[in-house]
């Protein structure tokens, strides 16, 4: 272990962290407004109070993801100052820019929304959630430009005197197609964690608490499922073209993906290998033929280069070195993503049949209220673990190495005590962010409360009556 | 005007924009418990602050994200060399973000004095941790010849910086007890007044001894004037609480910390990070900055969407100008 070692641990946990609470927070707060919409379009009070209670949710879920985004936003120049010097040119302006445009109107327009309720009349109100799910869109489009960049440098020029990417054109970073590609995937995936997420709350409500709001928690439940299932068929679509971009611009990962070691035509997607322990070699496996030549490039018949071919081009290009990343990792998780992200989707279509025409769902089902939206939660986790180890040795992809990118003053017992700090921080916060999601859940559906309208014209001066969930 | 010249003077606006709001909010966090005596009370402090403070805190954010972006070499080496100072405020954020939200979010007391304690515990290391940082950006760092910290956490801990800290915490305090005299009534609005009437002294104390021993030693002729009209400012603003005029009382702490921040600017330039070791060493605005490509890019989007975010947040506060009154509340 030395310092590197560190920082690259450092940079998983804290980001695979924030990415806990990103997807929930980017589904909950558009299912939040579309409730909303629902309750001002109709002014059926069932919508008002699932706003409430999935608002609630939606409120303790993004406390987290905006407290561990601020560590991401620091991190990079605490120990990855080299790095930050040398993308600085190119990456900065989208991460200025998420910052300018989204971040401002997410946590203004959240904090008229918790407290407005009863200040701002109803339309108005409305829009202030609108406005949030604008920023935290915006907020995602940008940092994956970013992250895309990073994947597939555009726009650039290399200076050789100062060391450093130059950007020459902003609109070939916001443009770049592995972004086009990457921003619905994520955000279906997305969408496919707050399915599952308002569908297993349902889910345990109408089980555990038969007879008590049976009707909201039915709708809710069935909203839940499908839009797991539409959010479902949306990430296998966008990620059938990411695989296209990928092969594209990163060979090397979709090779790993499927530990190929030699280039094939036409090839075929394993399921399942056993290889060497080194991972060099495969000595058992299923495989459905043609299908990786489609995945990759469109054609049954399709070549799809292998990691040793790969290698070897490499190094001529970059010089001597070793070009493949964690082969086992790679192809592992780029299965479970798959495989456990699908078999949510499945799940939801299970849910809507047992719950057909009016149908109580089976007590046996309330096995699934856990599991549910941890699938796709950890479907997203293994995406992002095989996007990021796989661009290894690459920080960015074919200019800077991994290793060169860490602060060169930083010194060990430095990056220890933060590593440490935050893991220990960030488990306890998890327990207790779990345990008031629980406490929410269970409450249920807060009473009928009277009706927050538009404020009387005469309201008092002290209307600062906050809403329950505020302070 | 050049465009780092330019770029060098947003940076210090966003930072103004971070000190003058957060300031106050980080005043309110610590006078919780100390102004705010029951549950309702403490309710009713935090409730001031409630619809504000989240977007106050994007200041710093973007203060950050564009420091990266308009200035890389600076972003770097600024927060790879305060490396532990930002741990404990990343920490100190992380605790006092998730107390502000989750305290209301149970009905039990106990819990809600916790997150109490929590939120006056971070709201007070924070404004000391960047009192300690600004200092030293203003004295100087050792960098080497690559631009690279070579002095460890003791090197930060001077004596110039420790009053630095305190001074901003003095600072932030008034601002706080003023803001909640300007928001709340009754019984609560007067012990605020009276606690920033008490304190004042010592507070002004503090920030003009800060101010003078950072512009005497490492300050301009201009910088001098600009920090003697951070401390009018200052004393305006204390003279006008003591009037009862809360209004203006808190413009004057308010123009008192977006000026002290000038000042502290205007003595760093045109550095942005000077050397202690060769002055040759130290970070420019333009040996630190990106190109003119890219800061144009910026240039082009903070002139839009800057004054949108100053309108929104404006209304914002406008919408929530009322004051919050003390209610009694069911807990258990
Ligand atoms: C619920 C989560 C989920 C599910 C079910 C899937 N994905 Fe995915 N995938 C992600 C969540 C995700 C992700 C976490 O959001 C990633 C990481 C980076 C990114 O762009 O999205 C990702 C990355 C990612 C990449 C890597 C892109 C790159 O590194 O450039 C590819 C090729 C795919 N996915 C392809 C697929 C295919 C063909 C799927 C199935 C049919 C699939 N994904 C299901
Ligand atoms: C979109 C913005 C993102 C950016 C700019 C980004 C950037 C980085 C950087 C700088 C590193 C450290 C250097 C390295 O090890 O290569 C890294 C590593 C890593 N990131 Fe990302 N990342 C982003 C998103 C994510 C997300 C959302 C996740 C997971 C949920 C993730 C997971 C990881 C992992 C697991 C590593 C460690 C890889 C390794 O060292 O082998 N990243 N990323
Ligand atoms: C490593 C790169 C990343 C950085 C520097 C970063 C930075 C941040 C920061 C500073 C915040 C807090 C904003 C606030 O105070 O309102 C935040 C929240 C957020 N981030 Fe990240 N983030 C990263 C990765 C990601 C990724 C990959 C996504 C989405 C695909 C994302 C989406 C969001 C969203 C939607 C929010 C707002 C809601 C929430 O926090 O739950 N972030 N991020």
């Amino acid at each position: 272990m030395d310092t590197l070692d560190l920082a690259r641990w450092q940079f998983a946990i804290t980001t695979v962290y924030h990415f806990f609470f990103v997807p929930v927070t980017l589904s909950l707060v558009a299912v939040t407004a579309g409730l909303q919409t629902a309750w001002y379009r109709t002014g059926k009070e069932k919508y008002l109070r699932l706003t409430k209670f999935y608002g609630k949710l939606f409120l303790i879920n993004i406390a987290m993801g905006v407290v561990t985004g601020l560590v991401q936003e620091f991190q990079f120049g605490m120990n990855w100052s080299d790095y930050s010097r040398f993308v600085g040119d190119v990456f900065g302006a989208p991460l200025a820019l998420e910052g300018l445009l989204a971040f401002f109107l997410e946590s203004t327009f959240i904090g008229l929304w918790i407290f407005g309720w009863d200040r701002l009349p109803k339309k108005v109100h409305l829009a202030c959630i609108w406005m949030v799910v604008l920023g935290t869109q915006l907020s995602a489009y940008f940092i994956l430009a970013a992250n895309s960049w990073m994947q597939n440098p555009v726009g650039f020029r290399y200076n050789a005197e100062r060391g450093r990417a130059e950007l020459t054109d902003i609109g070939a970073v916001l443009t770049n197609k592995v972004v086009l590609v990457t921003y619905p995937h994520t955000i279906f995936a997305a969408f496919m964690v707050g399915g599952a997420f308002v569908a297993a709350v349902a889910l345990w409500h109408l089980i555990r608490r038969p007879g008590v709001d049976t009707g909201a928690f039915r709708t809710a439940l069935r909203l839940g499922a499908v839009m797991l299932i539409v959010a479902g068929a949306g990430v296998a679509l966008s990620g059938d073209q990411q695989g296209k971009v990928m092969t594209e611009v990163q060979p090397m990962k979709m090779a790993a993906a499927e530990a190929l070691y030699e280039s094939e035509k036409p090839a075929s997607f394993s399921i399942f290998t056993v290889g060497t322990l080194d991972g060099s070699r495969e000595i058992y496996s299923v495989k459905v033929p043609y299908l990786l030549s489609f995945l990759a490039t469109g054609h049954f018949d399709g070549e799809v280069k292998g990691i040793n071919n790969l290698q070897e081009s490499y190094e001529k290009l970059y010089g001597p070195g070793s070009y493949k990343p964690n082969v086992p990792l790679t192809y592992w998780t780029f299965r479970l993503m798959i495989g456990v992200g699908m078999t949510a989707a499945g799940l939801a279509v299970l849910l809507l049949w047992a719950t057909r025409k009016g149908r109580a769902p089976h007590r046996l089902l309330l096995w699934l209220a856990v599991p549910l939206p941890l699938l796709p939660l950890l479907a997203n986790v293994f995406g992002w673990v095989f996007t990021e180890t796989g661009r290894q040795p690459w920080l960015v992809f074919g200019l800077l190495p991994t290793s060169a990118g860490v602060s060169p003053g930083t010194t060990m017992s430095e990056v220890l005590i933060s590593l440490i700090g935050f893991t220990a921080l960030y488990g306890v916060l998890a327990v207790v962010e779990v345990k008031l999601m629980l406490k929410s859940i269970r409450a249920g559906l807060a009473g009928a409360s009277p009706l927050p309208g538009d404020p009387p014209d005469d309201a008092p001066d002290d209307a600062a009556k906050p809403l329950s969930f505020a302070y | 005007m050049e465009l780092t010249t330019l770029w060098f003077l947003v940076i210090a606006g966003l930072w103004i924009g971070y000190f003058v709001l957060e300031g106050f909010d980080f005043g309110v966090g610590i006078l919780l418990r100390v102004l705010g005596r029951d549950e309702p009370e403490r309710r009713a402090v935090i409730t001031t602050i409630g619809p504000v403070w989240d977007g106050n805190e994007v200041w710093l954010i973007v203060a950050g994200a564009m420091t990266f972006a308009a200035f890389p070499e600076w972003y770097a080496t600024l927060f790879s060399a305060f490396y532990l100072p930002l741990f404990f405020i990343l920490v100190a954020l992380i605790l006092r973000g998730v107390a502000l939200e989750y305290r209301g979010k149970r009905d039990d007391l106990v819990w809600r004095s916790r997150m109490d304690t929590i939120i006056a515990v971070s709201s007070l290391v924070l404004p000391l941790l960047w009192g300690i940082a600004f200092a030293n950006l203003v004295r100087g760092l050792p960098l080497d010849a690559s631009h690279e910290f070579v002095g460890n956490l003791g090197t930060l801990l001077n004596p110039f910086a420790l009053l630095g800290g305190v001074a901003f915490t003095a600072l932030f305090v008034a601002h706080g007890a003023i803001f909640l005299s300007l928001k709340t009534t009754g019984d609560l609005r007067e012990r605020a007044n009276r606690f920033a009437a008490a304190t004042g002294l010592a507070a002004a104390v503090l920030v003009v001894g800060f101010l003078a021993w950072a512009h005497l030693q490492y300050g301009t002729g201009a910088s001098v004037v600009v920090a003697a009209l951070a401390a009018a400012a200052l004393v305006a603003g204390l003279v006008a609480n003591r009037l009862a005029r809360e209004g203006w009382a808190f413009l004057g702490t308010a123009v008192a910390v977006a000026l002290g921040v000038v000042s502290l600017f205007v003595a760093l330039f045109p550095n942005v990070m000077p050397s202690t070791l060769d002055p040759a060493w130290s970070l420019t605005v333009t040996n630190a900055s990106s190109t003119p490509y890219t800061l144009k890019v910026l240039t082009v989007i903070a002139a839009i969407f800057l004054p949108l975010v100053m309108l929104y947040q404006g209304w914002t506060y406008w919408v929530f100008k009322k004051r919050v009154t003390v209610e009694p509340v069911v807990v258990s």
